[in-house]
């Protein structure tokens, strides 16, 4: 190869998209030829400086959350598109009928209990959807050095994660979810087949007992520690869900 | 098994499948579009867009496939936006008098800062700028581009070759406004 105007060729070579033949033609031309191999260490180390300048920018993460509920979102509105009847199951007309009814009875209380009463409800609905979507976990994995790291970098908090099969609590993994306007951590647990849902968000101000409530014939029980605000929420019985929060507060 | 087992299917491999490259797709549109809210509007607009019409992905490659249609929400958003985008900047940075200089280019790659590197990036016409990204921070093969960009492999090469030998220049052109500047 002795056709040092085939540009293109320098920038292939380069990228090691050549095949092996003309590779060599073109090392071989390039013992030759000064400006050609001139041209080549200056194309090199552009790629490099472009490579290591560390250029890529970064989504964040209220976005990629935000964009997550979307998707849900519109996952959602396309099964019903399709047929209401058909994609949900009888017991999620209760749960929609529920929802109405508590949604109804929200409006005529007053206001602090209202936007509590909201956020039960949202969390609970979060909670079905989580068993509904076939989407529990984003994360699947049993084990907490796996789980905990796995949301660095996509929320500003870390989140508690435990191993608490010794207290008959299977670790099955965690999710990110979007709850009262912030990220949140969903940590997901298992008893004798009945999933738990562990919401946690930063929340300031000092701690809370424990505090046990049934919505929409869920039990959810939430309180408030170092910072962070937690609550369970589950089929299980509240005897059962008081023992994990009372092992997550230890 | 009914439809919602289906649904939920769809859901689970969206998130296996193309999740995985939203980083990617976040960095062409920040990248093409020059401001972060409104890439924020094309990698939504572009992700939504995948998962409606993940029924019609055939398990090829979930980046290129994702890239595909983030490239081409980027391409309506350019025109809609920016028409004249940048090509006017660039011709203008090029006519400076290059040969006047007695530094050779390479010279200037050297010194220039990341800064400058970012800055000549964003000025390449996005025919050009999307090669360089899609390869050198992606590292993208050609074969990859041209089904991104859906053209022959040998535009992409020329395209290449062409985007790397302009970026050359403008990081050149970088360097010596700020030598002038300092002068």
């Amino acid at each position: 190869m002795t056709n040092h105007s085939q540009h293109n060729l320098l920038h292939a070579y380069l990228d090691d998209e050549l095949d092996l033949v003309r590779s060599m033609e073109l090392e071989d031309h390039l013992v030759e030829c000064g400006d050609c191999a001139h041209e080549v260490a200056s194309y090199r180390a552009l790629r490099e400086r472009v490579w290591t300048d560390n250029l890529r920018y970064q989504a964040p993460a209220s976005f990629r959350l935000r964009l997550l509920k979307e998707i849900r979102e519109q996952e959602n509105s396309d099964k019903q598109k399709v047929s209401v009847r058909a994609r949900l199951p009888w017991w999620s007309w209760v749960v929609a009928a529920a929802c109405l009814l508590l949604a109804a009875t929200t409006f005529v209380l007053d206001f602090q209990q209202h936007r509590e009463r909201n956020l039960m409800s949202e969390i609970v609905a979060d909670h079905v959807r989580s068993l509904m979507a076939a989407h529990l976990t984003d994360v699947l994995n049993s084990d907490q050095h796996t789980v905990k790291p796995w949301f660095t970098g996509k929320l500003d908090f870390g989140p508690e994660v435990r191993d608490l099969s010794s207290d008959n609590f299977d670790l099955l993994g965690g999710r990110l979810e979007y709850i009262d306007g912030h990220g949140a951590a969903a940590i997901v647990y298992l008893r004798h087949e009945h999933v738990v849902n562990v919401f946690m968000w930063p929340s300031p101000g000092s701690d809370q007992e424990p505090q046990i409530m049934a919505r929409q014939g869920f039990n959810l029980i939430e309180w408030k520690q170092a910072g962070m605000y937690y609550c369970a929420v589950s089929d299980l019985n509240q005897e059962e869900l008081s023992e994990l929060s009372a092992t997550l507060r230890r | 098994m009914g439809p919602s087992a289906d649904s939920g299917a769809k859901m689970a491999r969206f998130e296996a499948v193309v999740l995985p490259h939203f980083d990617a797709a976040y960095n062409l549109a920040r990248w093409m579009t020059r401001s972060a809210s409104d890439a924020e509007d094309v990698t939504q607009e572009a992700m939504l867009r995948a998962f409606r019409f993940f029924d019609t992905f055939r398990g090829e490659n979930g980046r290129v496939w994702l890239l595909t249609i983030v490239r081409n929400t980027c391409l309506t958003w350019i025109r809609r936006h920016l028409p004249q985008q940048n090509s006017a900047e660039f011709d203008e940075r090029l006519h400076t008098d290059l040969q006047a200089s007695p530094t050779p280019e390479s010279e200037y790659l050297r010194q220039a800062t990341a800064e400058q590197v970012r800055r000549a990036i964003e000025h390449l016409p996005p025919e050009f700028r999307e090669v360089v990204l899609m390869r050198d921070l992606e590292q993208l093969s050609y074969k990859e581009i041209a089904t991104v960009t859906q053209s022959p492999l040998g535009t992409v090469m020329s395209r290449i070759s062409r985007a790397r030998s302009m970026l050359r220049k403008l990081i050149a052109a970088e360097r010596r406004s700020e030598v002038k500047q300092h002068d």
